[in-house]
């Protein structure tokens, strides 16, 4: 038996190899920091993104496999990895005072977070099926540990304990999935089975079909699609603020990066059986997401069936099928990083130890004790609501018109309505903050200044990506123009 | 220096910025310097890029400075650009030289104002506005403009809110405009469906070439564009607001309500000649609505006795001459008369302020008298206002409204003698007005005498600057002598006018041609004696206003009593202007009103906030049922993801 061993390719695996040595050393560094004083394996980690990221711009526009075809590192991995490092970035430096305050400051949690970005880029950069599942798992088996952080918390660990359970059982469908496509194959490959699909006279072979619905609801699980999509209230609501937004972002970025590069690549062939599926799910995606969210009173609840109704609304540029609904969902996510990042930032600034103010409540008259702050969540909530001029509303324009200009009117129509839907809980908000009497006394704010930066990143980033989206909207059509 | 052309609207939105942000911190003066010197800086680019325009040959006198890409939607392409031929630069140059000089002004006048920063910050971006609107290359962007001085307009006629007359004329203006809005709009659509394009050059080139004189189309587009323009420039049956917004400030009448956004209509024809030109139906109407105001609102004029009302009739009816002039295909006249009447009609505005000023806000002329001794200058500058406006030679008003009369004369008869009326009553209102104002016996209040004074240095010397281009503004335009109209030939290019008209002949046989012209009668074959002919009876016209003005109010001040005791009914109606404003409330306003009444009571909150609260109620309903599906089990989590494989598996094999 011949053994051959694959060339190494270090240069292509840049990023992941950076942050996963800023992750270990963290982990080093942060036994020997005081107890409770972790912030310098923060500020540590936010070196090794920024190196991660700088390498990914090194990596920009020469795409290349290596590891014996194993791995993939072309534009779309990098635009991927960039909204992943964005993610991890916000999340950390957000977190720092937060961890303080909730007593819960531990170098691991940093580590942690970097993990699960290395599992998210492999799972972007993925060129078959196993590594994209082996970085799942990377990022998952960290997130569940982030999820339960709060270990003194029931909620947190609750929350853990779901995501687990239900993780394991989607994986279980996904590994399926990937052995039954094997079979029906021969490869796990991802141009392999592409090549195998466009050359097989017959697509309806059951093994094949069967082998793509597992695939489907084993990223439908992690991108929170209808009728996987109920673990995700629970989970967000008891995991740490910090955490479901990097949930919410991080994981549903790799989600779909993976989802996409299956689907919109190697099942190719396959697109009209999937497409109608889809097309129902994200319908009902959207529409449920939207509907529920109307009646939470927790704010992080109501952010959750919001990210819901988000999944939908980039499922519709998958159903697209077409350059332009892969690059509006390329910037879609960009967009969507920012805002969510942003209105989670709020939340966890607004609230403070035994006095979470998670609450919707709890933000009336918020608008005129703190104004500035009412102000950026005035700015993300009208992004989610999609209201020009920001990101939101320029990333819903793509991913509309996208399904106009592929025949797909019906599915544009209901997206819009669901997106008016949704403009009644996000104003909500903003109704609470300016028009209601204030019912408590304010506590008053903690501004700290990696939290004010993480703010600041995250406004600047909704309101220029939705004034001047040219740029970035070019940088999504270079990132998805090889791929199809 | 073409290149910069982007400076003279940038620097007044400076100004705005400046004085709108952090005006509250600032001294009255830095506002006032900031306010003035921004819209200087703007009048010295506008010249520099003036003499640049000069140094090209008339021919390619036309450059356009593209910014950037404004709105690329399909086929629609609109750029943000500046567009400088003789036209845009003669607005350019009038627009900021007259507002500079009315900025200067308004610092003496506003001075003791509460509101002085708020007041020069919407000077400013109204300055903006108006030239955006002439300096556009396209129609989109002219519209910006066009709704932009709108805006300032209405905010600076309700400048002082408090009170309410101020603020219903500044509502009354909007709303009337807005109807004009409509119709630019729906032309401006219609030029896109029909072109392709907004751009002006491309949809003038495209009209040139493929578009036959008397096209439908043409003419539903020029139509709908004039009613545009009878909105802005107070056209029949639009002009109603404008003797309202005199509610405002006086500088801001004289610059706004006199000699720049009103005129906008007109500059929007002139800019659009080519397609005018193509719609000779078009060109009639206009023709017709502008002499037809002209002549309407000059008899309103005769009889009233506030001084900023007989200026502001006397405002819409010069509009209705430069319309005139624009239906009988005289554009550059229109222009001319414009440009000369934005000098005379600004001095007049600004010396009726003055004389406000010292009157402590008195505008009832017949309180007024004998002012001439009180205040020299103001009563200098005026007069040479009002002979420019009469006609009088050699003051500006008169060659521009000769150019006009003489253009209506060839074009049709009764064009001119309707024009001719309504001069004889331009000058013998004006007069009227001079006559009641600085002469004869006082009749001012004694409280009020006591404090009479002349107006400071600072509003005095805008009216001797602007007195100065009333008297001679009038010599670049002269006309029969070759060569001598100089503004005529540097607009040619635009208005499409031939260089040296064929009536035109030289100096030497000039008067040879007049008198033959004049002794053999043969007039038709002798257009030179007969266009100086015409422009002796104008004169004659003039004259005979003034002498009528004289002889009722100084040698026999109580002869307009008796007259007005005689032709009692005509008094009254002219009295309450012709009791239009009555008559649009009962035929529109009234019955809009109480429609929107109805539609409000019924209509919306039944029908539209039925639905609307209906389907919100069904949407939380379903919210709240969907949410109970979220029990918390992990269990029946797992159980709806195995229904989903059930369910999507299913579908894929066997659908």
């Amino acid at each position: 038996m011949d053994l051959v061993i694959p060339k190494i390719d270090v240069v292509s695996l840049g990023p992941e190899l950076i942050l996963s040595i800023a992750a270990i050393f963290v982990l080093l560094v942060s036994v020997f920091l005081p107890k409770g004083r972790k912030d310098p394996a923060a500020y540590l980690s936010l070196l090794g993104i920024f190196f991660a990221f700088v390498s990914s711009i090194f990596l920009w526009g020469n795409p290349r496999y290596s590891f014996n075809n194993m791995i993939l590192v072309d534009n779309f991995a990098l635009f991927f990895n960039s909204i992943f490092l964005i993610a991890a970035g916000l999340s950390i430096l957000m977190s720092v005072n937060y961890l303080e305050e909730q007593e819960m400051s531990h170098g691991e949690f940093y580590a942690l977070i970097l993990f699960a970005t290395v599992g998210m880029m492999f799972m972007a950069a993925g060129s078959n099926l196993i590594t994209i599942f082996l970085g799942l798992e990377t990022m998952s088996i960290s997130i569940y540990v982030l999820a339960g952080f709060f270990r003194r918390s029931n909620k947190s660990n609750e929350s853990a304990l779901k995501y687990l359970l239900l993780g394991a059982f989607s994986s279980a469908f996904l590994l399926y999935g990937i052995a039954m496509m094997y079979g029906a194959t021969g490869t796990t490959d991802l141009k392999g089975i592409s090549e195998y699909l466009s050359k097989a006279a017959y697509l309806k072979d059951p093994m094949l079909l069967a082998g793509m619905g597992l695939l489907l609801v084993g990223f439908g699980f992690k991108i929170a699609s209808v009728p996987f999509h109920m673990w995700t209230p629970d989970v967000y609501e008891g995991a740490p603020t910090s955490i479901t937004a990097f949930m919410s972002v991080g994981v549903k970025a790799a989600a779909f990066a993976a989802f996409v590069r299956v689907f919109l690549y190697s099942l190719w062939n396959l697109q009209p059986d999937w497409n109608h599926v889809l097309w129902i799910l994200a319908v009902l995606t959207m529409t449920l997401g939207n509907v529920v969210a109307i009646s939470q009173n927790n704010i992080k609840r109501m952010l959750a069936y919001s990210s819901i109704a988000h999944a939908g609304y980039i499922m519709i540029g998958m159903v697209a099928s077409s350059e332009l609904g892969t690059s509006g969902i390329l910037f879609y996510m960009l967009a969507y990083a920012f805002m969510n990042l942003g209105a989670f930032g709020v939340i966890i600034l607004y609230g403070r130890k035994g006095e979470e103010n998670l609450d919707i409540n709890d933000y009336s008259g918020m608008g005129f004790k703190y104004p500035g702050l009412a102000l950026l969540m005035t700015v993300f909530m009208f992004s989610l609501a999609g209201i020009p001029p920001t990101a939101g509303f320029v990333g819903k324009f793509y991913i509309f018109s996208a399904a106009i200009k592929s025949g797909y009117i019906w599915l544009a129509i209901i997206g819009v309505m669901n997106s008016l839907v949704s403009v009644y809980y996000y104003l909500r908000i903003t109704v609470m903050m300016y028009m209601k009497e204030p019912v408590k006394e304010f506590a008053g704010l903690k501004w700290s200044p990696s939290m004010a930066i993480a703010l600041i990143i995250a406004v600047i980033g909704t309101l220029l990506i939705g004034i001047f989206p040219s740029p970035y909207l070019d940088l999504a059509r270079q990132s998805v123009q090889l791929f199809m | 220096m073409l290149d910069y052309v982007w400076l003279v609207p940038l620097f007044p939105i400076i100004g705005a910025i400046i004085n709108g942000i952090f005006g509250t911190k600032l001294s009255k003066k830095t506002v006032g310097v900031v306010a003035c010197g921004v819209i200087g800086l703007s009048f010295l680019v506008s010249v520099l890029v003036f003499f640049s325009l000069l140094q090209l040959p008339p021919e390619s006198r036309s450059f356009e400075k593209i910014i950037y890409t404004w709105i690329a939607a399909g086929d629609l392409k609109t750029t943000v650009g500046f567009l400088v031929d003789p036209l845009s630069m003669i607005m350019m140059l009038t627009v900021s030289g007259v507002s500079f000089l009315i900025h200067i002004y308004s610092v003496g006048y506003m001075h003791d104002d509460e509101g002085f920063k708020r007041y020069f910050t919407y000077l400013n971006l109204f300055v903006f506005s108006m030239l955006v609107l002439v300096c556009a290359n396209n129609f989109l962007m002219m519209f910006v403009g066009w709704e932009g001085v709108g805006l300032c307009s209405y905010l600076l006629i309700g400048f002082w809110y408090q009170r309410k007359e101020p603020a219903d004329a500044g509502k009354k203006a909007f709303v009337v405009n807005r109807i004009g809005d409509y119709g630019f709009l729906l032309a401006m659509m219609l030029i896109f469906v029909t072109f392709g394009t907004l751009n002006f050059k491309e949809v003038f080139n495209i009209a040139h070439y493929n578009f036959q004189v008397g096209s439908m189309v043409i003419t539903a587009i020029t139509l709908l564009l004039f009613v545009g323009a009878t909105g802005k420039s107070a056209q029949i049956p639009l002009y109603t607001w404008l003797p309202d917004a005199m509610e405002g400030p006086t500088p801001v009448s004289a610059l706004i309500h006199a000699a720049t956004m009103v005129t906008a209509g007109v500059y929007m024809v002139v800019r659009c000649n080519v397609l005018f030109t193509l719609a000779p139906i078009s060109l009639t109407v206009v023709a017709i609505i502008g002499v037809v105001t002209a002549v309407f609102t000059a008899s309103i004029a005769l009889a009233a006795n506030d001084i900023k009302r007989v200026l502001a009739y006397s405002t819409i009816s010069q509009l209705g001459y430069m319309f005139l002039a624009c239906g009988v295909g005289a554009f550059s006249a229109g222009i001319f008369h414009l440009m000369t009447h934005a000098f005379f009609k600004a001095l007049l505005f600004l010396g009726a302020g003055s004389v406000m000023h010292a009157m402590a806000g008195e505008l009832d002329m017949r309180k007024m008298g004998a002012l001439k001794s009180h205040m020299p200058r103001t009563y200098w500058t005026f007069l040479i206002a009002t002979l420019a406006i009469a006609g009088i030679f050699p003051f500006a008003g008169f060659f521009s409204k000769d150019e006009i009369l003489w253009n209506a004369f060839q074009k049709n008869t009764v064009l001119w003698v309707l024009g001719a009326g309504a001069a004889l009553m331009t000058a013998f209102y004006m007069f009227r007005a001079v006559f009641m104002t600085f002469h004869g016996e006082s009749r001012v209040d004694e409280e009020v005498a006591k404090h009479l004074h002349e107006s400071p240095s600072v509003m005095t010397s805008p009216l001797v600057v602007l007195a100065i281009l009333s008297a001679i503004g009038g010599f670049v335009g002269i006309p029969i002598i070759k060569g001598a109209n100089v503004f005529h030939d540097f607009l040619a290019p635009v208005t499409g006018e031939h260089l040296a008209g064929s009536a035109k002949v030289t100096l030497t046989n000039l008067a040879y041609a007049s008198s033959t012209a004049v002794s053999s009668g043969e007039a038709v074959h002798h257009p030179v004696g007969l266009e100086v002919l015409m422009m002796a009876i104008s004169l004659a016209i003039a004259l005979g206003g003034l002498g009528l003005a004289y002889y009722m109010y100084i040698k026999n001040p109580s002869l307009p009593k008796r007259l007005a005791e005689k032709f009692k009914l005509l008094y009254h109606l002219i009295c309450n202007k012709y009791f239009v404003d009555e008559i649009y409330d009962f035929l529109f306003v009234n019955p809009i009103k109480r429609g929107s009444e109805i539609l409000w009571t019924f209509f919306d909150v039944r029908v539209v906030d039925g639905m609307v609260n209906g389907s919100g109620r069904f949407v939380e309903f379903g919210s709240s049922v969907l949410k109970r599906i979220q029990t918390g089990y992990v269990q029946n989590y797992a159980l709806s993801i195995l229904v989903g494989i059930g369910a999507i598996i299913a579908y894929f094999l066997f659908m």
